[in-house]
Order: structure tokens, then C-alpha cells, then sequence
């Protein structure tokens, strides 16, 4: 180990080494490359108009995207109030009742559902909801996102509940709680920061998902009212400015990225310290 | 198609009671052909009768065909004519007919973005387009371009062709052109909405393909002239059948609807490209709406009645400054009687 | 046990047995509610299924088999193959993990091996982030710095790697290339962060033992944790590859949009998730839109098999780790 040999090793390592820190430091580089062009490119074009103003025919310049942000925040809601409900309470099927067979059933399908890429579930909305209710719309474009969101919402609920010591479970049941109480009472509110946190990170997740909006939210010049009229949606305006050859446009497209990876970002930076300080607590 | 679907609507609307209102929205969808003009158009028409909202999204003549045929939206709008088996489609699938509406003349260009060619007045022949969209001229100074720019120096480039990558009644006009111009082109590749293209890349409707060949040094696309010269990107001229290469400009466009105008057939499904006259642009085209016979809301068919009125009258004012041609007054005459079809 | 408190007793004991039976009853309804939703999940999924098998019936039954092996995508003869578009797909998505493996295990490494715990876990925190960064975000990044960036790279390369096939014909920046590349920054986080994780699990006497025989660091982690970790690294990459395959806007504006199969990697070409965002809503005619929904169950089958070869491999490495 000693001589000619041990100093080849050495300069092996020390390659090595210093070489997956560089691709550390790359990888990282990424996002802080992302996000400073951003900042530095949608920043600048960011203006109350932005936030407060209707789209503009290509022919005139200015406008903003207020339909777009509002409809995004439409779809999403509709989407959580779908996806986050049936997602939980699967989640809760599966870590607290589940019978063996079916539980493996039900999470091999969840599997699947979570593999569908995002442009496929565009087609399935599209062939179930929009050919049939005849209609782009809201509605289509939240049960799209919806859908998308049960995976994500079973698994984090089924491991945050899996998390929970048994010793709390039969202390309520030795107390003489039956079991849905002490499912309600003491297992979930004991996992409700990662369950919470876990519901944000799939909000995030999707509010930035484009491909299934294509198809089904299609877009929208004006405030679109109710649920059956098609929306606009922030990642969609983004795609069509995006390609469009108007420099205005392109301007609008970066200002549209920027709130939207703000939004997102910090959305994932809360939902992680939600559980990181409830880890502390935990402590 | 299954029964339980019937209640998918009616869940809907219990679940999300649309809010009540005098509103009349409607829905439209395709041609990117026309875009510029009908944003302005319903804009406009919106400010003057804030009781009517018109959303017109601009995804391609294939969508407009398509949805309006799924009865997605409301109506449809398209730069190619839809064709019988499309006619028999749309029927099959909504009981009753659908109407082709003109509202503007506009133009087909050959944009390009090449350094040291001049910004306009660079001459294409139709043959030479039909070859460089073949594959068959490759490069910027293929003999085929020199003859026709006698004295402008032609760089040793490679040519990159940009064309559309969706459903589009621009690639229709195109084709439908260079169909008429080279037998070569006709039993190849053919005419239509989409085609399969023997080369280059492929851009999303209009402004992906104006916005691809402004970022693409030595590359050649096709778009409808207001695309061209609202984003400053060269365009040429093209040879006509009469031996002339013509600017593609309102006269040009007016020109080669001159025929037509007095022809119109009534369905008004007509192609005006590689039309007669010396001052005719060879690739120009109607562009039409469409709007099926029957409506289920009354209120939605008066309105887009009212509209297209106010388009083939007050609206004709707007084509020109965006560099539409206006309408022959024949057709419109004509257009305003058939509008009485839609119920 | 409600039963026989009823009979020792006349009044009280009805009380208690209607609060059990209601107890029950809420019992019930909680398990059955619960119950319901994960049976909504299965119910979704065969509907997804179903949609995608009933809606492509007759493209299926026009071409058959044919359909995944011819190149003709010609909407006005009415000739559908999916081949270009499968090719585009798969070789994106390997030339994205050619870039991303290499970065990401090195990185995984660093992160699980090298890195003092609270370095490595705000490096990871950065790293997940990137992953929440929206597709489209990236395709807008594509378009305006890449791209640019790749039309003043490239050309000078190509003339001196033109020769060779992979470098061939004109470069228009939108490419095969450009898409494997946004797709390696997009999958790079996966890779990182699922690797990282399974390193993390080898038991620590391994490295310690190693160490101890006189091992470097670097040989330690390369010849005891990393083949001890190898199959839930490849499980990882097998992840991301099913990631990549279905990644559909940032792709769409990269790629080019060109349905031929072609040697170079500067070529234009297309993938099944692009073709279907462009074309699928203004498909015009019912054997086109069906011929688009078989590429989506097609893409559908592929991520499938490639997503359940990842979960057995990522299980067989933590199984191995816990035993």
C-alpha cells in the first residue's frame, strides 16, 4: 500500500472525488442558472399591468395576464378539491383498513395512474369530458389536474399516517376510542404537517403542468365566468407567447414564467419547512 | 356514446351553477391564418357590446374544422375550404350543414431570414418553392434562385425550411399552390391541411413558424403577410401566371380575387391561388368562417349573425391597416343573404 | 357484547346498544367512504384504459401491428406509422440519460459520501427544487438560451465533425440534441436525489470495513457502496428514463416537429408527447385523431413497463439494504 502504487490511488481519489463535486456543483449551477435568468429576464418585464390587465390583441402592445393567473387559481382549486379528498382518503384506506389483496391492488393502480404521462391524461379528458359535455372548459382542465394530484395525494398521506408510532393507536383504542376515532382523532392529526406539506408539493407539481390544459382548459382572451367556459391558464399563455414571434409577447412569456416559478418555489420552500420545523418539534 | 355520460353535464351543473347573466359567450376556434384581424375584430366588437364576449383561440384551420365539427365550440374558422368528406363528416356527427362565411383576403408569403440577402424584393418562382420545399434545392444559391435574382449575390447556405407542424389552412394555401405549379409536387406531397413533408422542421401555426425562422439563420418559412411584416421579417415576391413576380401586397391579393368575386360559387368554397391577371399574387386565399345551420341557443345564433354583419360591413374598415384585403363587394352581398341559412 | 348487556338491564342498556350500533354504523360509513375513494382510484384508471382503448379502435384495427413499425405519417392518404416517433422518443430520452447518469450518480455520490451532512442536505434541498421547476419553464429557457446558444456552438464543431453521420446535415438549433439536453437538466434531479437516498441506506460497516483494510474514500465508495447500491441506482435511472419518455411541452419546443428517422443527431425529429400536443387538436378526421390516441397508449404501455422495471429494482436494492 505504500509507494509508486498508494500515489496513484491518491491522485485516483482526489480525481474522483473532486469530480462528483463538480457534477454537485453543476447540477445545483441548474437551478441557480434558472433562476437568476428568470429573475433577471421576467423581473424586468414585470409590471402591475401584468397583474391587473386583460390580453391584447398581437396587433397592439401592453396587457396583462389577470384572466390567466385567475384561471389558473380556478383550475387549481377545482383540481384540489377533486384530486386531495380522494387521494386522502384513499391514503387513509390504505395505511389504516386496507385488506391485503385490495390494498396491493390499489397501489399498483396508483402506481399506473401516477406513470401516465401528462399528455395522455390530455386525451383521456378530452375523449371523457370535452367531446361529451361539448365544451372546453374549467371543469376540464381542474378534473385533468385532479386526477393527476390522487397519486401523489395517496402516497403522501398513506407514509406520513404509516409514520405514526402504533403505541399511539392502541393507547386510543385501550381508552376505549373506536377505531374511525382514533383514526381522526389521534393518528391524522399527528401526521397533519406531512400530509399537508405533501398536498402543496403535488399543488405545486401541477400548477405548473401544461400539456393536459391543451386539450381541455384551451384558453380564453376575456374572464371566463362559471366552470363550463374555456380558461386561460398561466403555462399555457407562457407556450403560446413563448413560440409566438412578438417580442411583446416573448416579454409577457418570461414575466409569466417568473410568477410562476416564484409561486412554485415558494410553495415547495414552505411545504418543506412545514415538515422540517415539525421535525424539530418532534425532537 | 354511453348513457351515464348524459349526467356528466347535469352533475356539472349542480356541482357549479354558471353564474346568471345577460352575457352571450361564444366560443370560436382555428385559423392562425387571420388571427391578428379577428382578435382585433372581437376585441373591438366587445368594447362596443360588452354584453357579447367572443373567445377566439387560434390553434390552426385543422382545429377549426375539427372542433367545430365535435360541436366543442360554437363556430369554426378556417383558411382552407373544408372538403366533401369533411362536409359529410360534419353532418354525420351534428344533424345539420355548416356554412363557409369569407370575411378578409390575405396572402401566403415565403418569409426568409438570410444574412446578406435584401429585405424584400428577392424573387421566387413557384417551381423553385415547390423544389426547396421538396428537398430538392438545398442551397440558397441554387441556379433556380440565381436566375431569378439576376445580380443579387446568393450565399453558399443551406437552406432550412420551416413549415407548420399542425393542421393548418396556411400549409392548405401553400400546398394548393404549389400543387397547381409543379406536377412534381402534386404526385409527391399533394394538397391539404397537414401533409407529409419531405423536409424541414416543423413550427406551430403562424407565429411559431414566424417566430422559428426569425431565430434561424438561412432558413425559409411560409406565413400570412401580416406575420411577415408586423415581426419585420423578409418576405419575396412570386412569379405569376403571367410571368410577372408580384409583391404580395392588397393589390396583389384584390387582384387575384378579382375572378372569384364574380364566380363565387354559393357555398363560397373557392381557391383563388396561382390565379390569372398580371398584377394577381399567386398564393392568396379567402379565409372563412364557419358557422353550422343550426344553433340550440337562439341568443348565440343572432349574435354571431349580428357579428358577421358588423364584420362584412364596419368590420371591412380594419382589414387594410392590418394588411387584409377587403372583401369584393359582390361577396359580401352574397354572404349577407346566405346568413339567413343559420338558425 | 351489546347483546348481553341488553338483557341484565332494561332502560340504560338500550341507550348504550343504540350509541354501539350508531358507533358502528359511523364505523362503517368511515371504512366504507374510505374504501370508496381508493376504489375511485382503480375505477379511474380502467376508465383511462378504456378511453384510450375504445377511441384508438380504429386506427388499431386499420394497421394492426404495422402501426409501431412503419415511418409513413401522412395525414392525406390517410397513413399513419408511429416508428419516427418512437425513435425520436427513445433516442431523446437515452441521449438524456447519456448526459444525466454520469452527472447524477457523480453528484448522488458526492451528496451521500463526501459532504458534511448539512452541506449535503441544503444541496439537496437546491436539487430538489430544480425538479419543481415547470416543464414549460424549461422549454422557454430552450428556446431562448439554448437554442441561441447551440446555432454559435455547433457550427464550428460541425466543421470539424461533420464527416461523421451523427453530426450530419444542416443544423437548424431545434433538434434531437437540443431536446436530449433539456431533458438530461430535467431528469438530472431524479437521478440525484432517488440515488442519493438508496446510497445513503448501504450499511455503514461496509465503508467502515473497507476503510479500515486501507481503501481510499473514492475506492471505497466505488468498490464497496456503489455495486452494493448499483441495482436501486439503475431502478433510479430507469425512474427518470420513464420521466423523460413522457415529458412532453419542454420537448415540443426543442425538438424540431419532423417525423423522419434520421442518423443525425442534429437532425430535426419528433417525439410521441410532442406530436400529440400539436396535432391531436386539429387531427381533422376520425382515423387521424385515432391513429394520435393509439400514440398516447402506446406511450402509455411504455412508461409503464418502464416505471414497474424501476419500483422491482429500486426494491430490490432497499429490500437487500434492510436484510
Amino acid at each position: 500500500m505504500t509507494g509508486t502504487l498508494s500515489l496513484r490511488r491518491k491522485a485516483t481519489n482526489a480525481i474522483m472525488l473532486s469530480a462528483t463535486g463538480v457534477c454537485t456543483l453543476l447540477a445545483v449551477g441548474f437551478l441557480f442558472f434558472i433562476l437568476g435568468y428568470l429573475l433577471l429576464q421576467g423581473g424586468k418585464d414585470l409590471s402591475l399591468d401584468f397583474f391587473t390587465k386583460l390580453p391584447v390583441p398581437e396587433s397592439e402592445t401592453g396587457g396583462g395576464m389577470a384572466n390567466a393567473l385567475a384561471g389558473s387559481a380556478k383550475v387549481l382549486l377545482l383540481a384540489t378539491l377533486l384530486g386531495v379528498p380522494i387521494g386522502f382518503l384513499a391514503g387513509v384506506y390504505l395505511a389504516e383498513y386496507g385488506a391485503v389483496g385490495f390494498s396491493s391492488v390499489v397501489r399498483f393502480v396508483t402506481d399506473l395512474l401516477n406513470g401516465v404521462p401528462s399528455i395522455v391524461m390530455g386525451i383521456f379528458v378530452y375523449t371523457l369530458i370535452v367531446l361529451r359535455m361539448k365544451h372546453f372548459s374549467a371543469f376540464a382542465g381542474g378534473v385533468a389536474l385532479g386526477i393527476m394530484m390522487i397519486p401523489i395525494a395517496l402516497r403522501s398521506t398513506e407514509e406520513f399516517l404509516r409514520a405514526v408510532p402504533d403505541s399511539l393507536r392502541e393507547g386510543a383504542m385501550a381508552l376505549g376510542a373506536s377505531k374511525w376515532k382514533t383514526v381522526a382523532t389521534v393518528v391524522i392529526p399527528a401526521a397533519v404537517r406531512g400530509i399537508l406539506s405533501g398536498m402543496m408539493l403535488n399543488l405545486a407539481r401541477v400548477a405548473g403542468e401544461t400539456a393536459p390544459l391543451l386539450f381541455t382548459a384551451l384558453g380564453n382572451f376575456y374572464w371566463s365566468p362559471g366552470w363550463n367556459q374555456p380558461i386561460a391558464t398561466l403555462p399555457v399563455m407562457i407556450y403560446n407567447y413563448a413560440i409566438s414571434p412578438y417580442a411583446d409577447q416573448h416579454r409577457q412569456a418570461w414575466a409569466a414564467g417568473f410568477v410562476l416559478l416564484a409561486l412554485v418555489l415558494v410553495v415547495n420552500i414552505t411545504a418543506r419547512s412545514i415538515v422540517a420545523s415539525g421535525l424539530h418539534k418532534a425532537r | 356514446m354511453h348513457k351515464w355520460t348524459k349526467f356528466l353535464p347535469m352533475l356539472a351543473a349542480l356541482a357549479f351553477p354558471v353564474l346568471g347573466s345577460a352575457q352571450v359567450l361564444i366560443n370560436g376556434a382555428g385559423a392562425t391564418f387571420p388571427d391578428p384581424i379577428y382578435q382585433k375584430w372581437f376585441s373591438d366588437y366587445h368594447k362596443a357590446h360588452p354584453d357579447v364576449q367572443i373567445n377566439y383561440q387560434a390553434i390552426g384551420s385543422g382545429g377549426g374544422i375539427k372542433q367545430v365539427t365535435e360541436g366543442t365550440v360554437d363556430f369554426g374558422a378556417t383558411d382552407g375550404p373544408m372538403n366533401d368528406q369533411q362536409l359529410a363528416e360534419f353532418k354525420t356527427k351534428r344533424g345539420g350543414g355548416v356554412l363557409h362565411f369569407p370575411t378578409v383576403l390575405g396572402a401566403v408569403v415565403p418569409i426568409y431570414n438570410v444574412p446578406g440577402l435584401p429585405a424584400s424584393g428577392f424573387n421566387f418562382t413557384g417551381e423553385a418553392l415547390a423544389g426547396i420545399f421538396m428537398g430538392t434545392i438545398t442551397k440558397w444559391n441554387d441556379p433556380a434562385l440565381a436566375k431569378a435574382n439576376p445580380g443579387v449575390k446568393l450565399p453558399d447556405a443551406d437552406i432550412l425550411v420551416v413549415h407548420r407542424s399542425d393542421g393548418s389552412g396556411t400549409t392548405y394555401c401553400w400546398t394548393d399552390y404549389l400543387s397547381k405549379v409543379s406536377p412534381g409536387w402534386k404526385s409527391k406531397v399533394g394538397n391539404g391541411a397537414s401533409v407529409n413533408w419531405p423536409v424541414g422542421i416543423g413550427a406551430k401555426a403562424n407565429p411559431g413558424v414566424a417566430g422559428q425562422v426569425k431565430n434561424t439563420s438561412n432558413s425559409v418559412g411560409y406565413v400570412e403577410l401580416i406575420y411577415a411584416e408586423q415581426n419585420k421579417i423578409p418576405f419575396g415576391n412570386v412569379k405569376n401566371q403571367s410571368g410577372v413576380y408580384v409583391k404580395p401586397d392588397l393589390a396583389g391579393i384584390t387582384a387575384a380575387a378579382a375572378g372569384a368575386a364574380k364566380d363565387m360559387p354559393e357555398d363560397f368554397r373557392v381557391s383563388i391561388t396561382n390565379a390569372p391577371g398580371k398584377g394577381a399574387y399567386p398564393i392568396s386565399t379567402f379565409t372563412w368562417l364557419l358557422i353550422p345551420e343550426k344553433f340550440q341557443d337562439q341568443a348565440k345564433a343572432k349574435v354571431l349573425k349580428d357579428f358577421v354583419k358588423w364584420a362584412l360591413t364596419a368590420g371591412q374598415a380594419m382589414a387594410e391597416p392590418l394588411s387584409y384585403a377587403r372583401l369584393p363587394k359582390e361577396v359580401i352581398a352574397k354572404e349577407e343573404k346566405a346568413l339567413a341559412k343559420v338558425k | 357484547m351489546a347483546s348481553s348487556a341488553s338483557r341484565t338491564e332494561n332502560t340504560r342498556p338500550r341507550r348504550v346498544s343504540r350509541f354501539l350500533t350508531r358507533a358502528r354504523g359511523v364505523e362503517a360509513v368511515a371504512h366504507g367512504v374510505a374504501f370508496l375513494a381508493a376504489s375511485t382510484i382503480v375505477a379511474i384508471t380502467a376508465l383511462l384504459v378504456f378511453e384510450l382503448w375504445i377511441n384508438s379502435a380504429l386506427s388499431r384495427h386499420k394497421f394492426g401491428w404495422d402501426f409501431l413499425f412503419t415511418s409513413t405519417w401522412d395525414p392525406i392518404s390517410g397513413q399513419f406509422g408511429a416508428l419516427p416517433f418512437i425513435f425520436g422518443t427513445v433516442v431523446t430520452s437515452a441521449l438524456a440519460l447519456l448526459i444525466s447518469v454520469p452527472l447524477g450518480v457523480g453528484a448522488a455520490i458526492f451528496l451521500a459520501e463526501l459532504a458534511p451532512p448539512k452541506i449535503s442536505d441544503a444541496l439537496t434541498f437546491c436539487i430538489e427544487l430544480l425538479a419543481a421547476v415547470p416543464s414549460v419553464i424549461y422549454g422557454l429557457i430552450g428556446i431562448f438560451v439554448l437554442i441561441p446558444a447551440l446555432q454559435t456552438i455547433v457550427p464550428p464543431l460541425k466543421s470539424v465533425f461533420g464527416f461523421l453521420p451523427i453530426f450530419s446535415g444542416p443544423f437548424y438549433g431545434v433538434s434531437i440534441f437540443s431536446a436530449g439536453i433539456v431533458l438530461a437538466v430535467m431528469v438530472v434531479p431524479f437521478i440525484i436525489s432517488v440515488s442519493r437516498e438508496i446510497l445513503l441506506a448501504v450499511p455503514r460497516d461496509l465503508r467502515e470495513a473497507a476503510l479500515a483494510l486501507g481503501a481510499t474514500r473514492w475506492e471505497s465508495t466505488w468498490d464497496v457502496v456503489v455495486p452494493f447500491a448499483k441495482t436501486g441506482i439503475v431502478g433510479s435511472i430507469f425512474l427518470s428514463l420513464a420521466r423523460a419518455l413522457g415529458e412532453t411541452m419542454a420537448v415540443t419546443m426543442v425538438i424540431g416537429n419532423t417525423p423522419r428517422i434520421q442518423a443525425s443527431l442534429l437532425a430535426p425529429g419528433y417525439s410521441i408527447a410532442a406530436v400529440i400536443a400539436n396535432e391531436f387538436r386539429e387531427a381533422a378526421g376520425d382515423l387521424y385523431t385515432s391513429s394520435l390516441i393509439e400514440l398516447g397508449l402506446v406511450l402509455f404501455a411504455l412508461t409503464i413497463v418502464i416505471n414497474g422495471a424501476a419500483r422491482l429494482l429500486i426494491l430490490a436494492t432497499t429490500g437487500k439494504a434492510a436484510s
